[in-house]
């Protein structure tokens, strides 16, 4: 079929209003990481499996992968770039960052949004609500449980590591 | 990268303009609700509508409610919105169940009960991109002519791989379907058919607007088991949906019981009206899972080994009822 000519939507992401030409079969994730330049949302799998691409769209957590730039119209989205109110970190960045909860970091984007998301809900979530909250999300490196950790430190259930300062080749 | 298809983008507001949109494009369109099984399947070009209809603006699928004794629940309600409502989980715990272990949070925030009921079957040779298709050889269910499950195999046996068929199954839903030509009323067990390509009666221009379930007056017990390999993100290799109504003596009147993901449809459990009547211990539970496990045999559809899949059968019949029956007390 011919193809069809794009459109203006207009997208609210992190509370920036942006009109963007796109085609109707153009993917969020699309939207934001090429037309808007925001490459912190991941393109992992790119249908719908690993979570990296998780954004939250009215403050529920999404994947943008699979989901049509046209349907964004009209709601406010977040992606990991909006996360920090102006130049203070939000707590689970803060979080991810003392635990070391993160290695290639092509998780981490889509992490921290469902920790947020979470946290958002349920300030003081058990271990267990933080496990289910992140089990939409797939590490490949970390085996979770600095992730888990930090979500805890972040909402204040756990006391913040102390920093190992040895170089990591050095450490026994 | 796996990118979409190019297609026309249609957003009606009212289930009247859905239907005459779906009139106009019939089977040359395709409706997206949350999209988290038709995105993926157009991005591997297993369906390559040139209209799409979404329905995320008709508030009128949005939501649940209850009217003439039934609960009412919408073709948009969410996944995560069923799984969180506390009128649900109080009379079918089973539903609330089943909604709560779809997929991951995040499609279930997006996928909805309708997008859930008329999800695509599945299987190991047609969930994968078109390149991988092209170079094992097409399959019945998409451009091909046998069958790689069934060597030989005139049918396609796909599987049905929705959580809340079966459920809702089990506590008798209706689903109402609007197209053109009016509405009607279908049994949910009667929705689905034998055939993987196509597993339910929908007709092209149809929209499904809402599922009804009867409101229990008396003692319900109603249970589900998933058994997949990962606790999240993974489709079911098989469940056992189970309700039954219980006499105040504790005997039952009727019981049901729905297993699915083996095959293209899901299978009520047939000949067990014999333990109509009495009560449900554990001579009946066990008598439930050998007729279970007589009756379904699971396939190389899913990459889970059938033969484990098989003998699970009898383990989460008796796990469903044991959830069912400590529910109650
Ligand atoms: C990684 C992954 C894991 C998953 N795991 C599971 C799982 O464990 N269990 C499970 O059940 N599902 C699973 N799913 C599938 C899916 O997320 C859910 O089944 C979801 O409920 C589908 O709903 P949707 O609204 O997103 O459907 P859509 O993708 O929007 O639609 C699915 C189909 O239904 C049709 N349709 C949608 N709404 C209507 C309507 N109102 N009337 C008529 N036709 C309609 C569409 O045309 C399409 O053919 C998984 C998906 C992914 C990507
Ligand atoms: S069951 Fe057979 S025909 Fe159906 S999708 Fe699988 S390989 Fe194809």
């Amino acid at each position: 079929m011919a193809r069809p000519s794009k459109q203006l939507v207009r997208l609210d992401v992190n509370q920036d209003v942006h009109d963007v030409a796109v085609e109707p079969r153009t993917t969020l994730l699309e939207a934001i990481r090429y037309a808007l330049r925001l490459t912190g949302s991941k393109q992992g799998c790119d249908k719908g499996d690993c979570g990296a691409c998780t954004v939250l769209v009215d403050g529920r957590p999404v994947l943008s992968c699979i989901s049509l730039a046209v349907e964004g119209q009209g709601r406010k989205i977040t992606t990991i770039e909006g996360l920090a109110d102006g130049n203070h970190a939000h707590p689970v960045q803060d979080a991810f960052d003392v635990c070391g909860a993160l290695q290639c970091g092509f998780c981490q984007s889509g992490m921290m949004l469902s920790a947020a998301a979470l946290l958002e809900q349920n300030p003081r979530p058990s271990r267990d609500a933080i496990k289910e909250a992140l089990s939409g999300n797939l590490c490949r490196c970390t085996g979770y449980t600095q992730i888990l950790d930090a979500v805890e430190v972040a909402s204040g259930q756990r006391d913040v590591p102390e920093r190992d300062e040895r170089p990591t080749t050095v450490r026994r | 990268m796996l990118t979409l298809p190019p297609f026309q983008y249609h957003r009606p507001t009212s289930v009247a303009e859905a239907v005459a949109l779906l009139g106009e494009h019939g089977g040359k369109a395709k409706l997206i609700a949350g999209g988290t099984d038709l995105v993926p399947n157009m991005k591997h070009r297993l369906h390559t509508p040139e209209h799409v209809i979404g329905l995320r603006d008709v508030a009128e699928l949005h939501r649940v409610g209850s009217r003439d004794g039934a609960l009412t629940i919408g073709a948009m309600v969410t996944l995560a919105d069923l799984a969180r409502d506390e009128r649900v989980s109080a009379i079918f715990p089973s539903l609330t169940k089943a909604a709560s272990q779809i997929a991951g949070p995040q499609l279930r925030e997006m996928g909805t009960v309708g997008g859930n009921l008329a999800l695509d079957t599945r299987c190991v040779y047609y969930n994968q991109t078109y390149f991988w298709r092209k170079a094992l050889g097409y399959c019945l269910k998409k451009d091909g002519t046998v069958c790689h499950v069934v060597k030989g195999g005139q049918k396609c046996v796909a599987a049905a791989s929705n959580d809340t068929a079966p459920v809702l199954i089990a506590l008798g839903a209706t689903v109402r379907l609007v197209s053109p030509r009016g509405a009607r009323e279908v049994p949910l067990d009667q929705f689905y058919v034998a055939d993987g390509v196509k597993n339910t009666v929908l007709e092209p221009d149809e929209l499904l607007t809402e599922v009804r379930v009867l409101l229990p007056q008396g003692r319900l017990v109603n249970g589900y088991q998933k058994l997949r390999i990962r606790a999240s993100i993974d489709y079911p290799s098989l469940t056992v949906a189970v309700a039954a109504w219980l006499e105040k003596d504790g005997s039952a009147q009727w019981i049901r019981m729905v297993l699915s993901a083996l095959g293209s449809r899901p299978h009520p459990v047939k000949r067990i009206e014999h333990l109509f009547g009495k009560p449900i211990d554990a001579a009946a539970i066990e008598e439930l899972g050998q007729a279970a496990f007589k009756q379904c045999h699971p396939l190389t559809n899913i990459n889970v080994d059938p033969g484990w899949r098989r003998q699970m059968i009898p383990v989460f019949v008796r796990r469903a009822w044991a959830q069912a029956l400590a529910i109650r007390s």
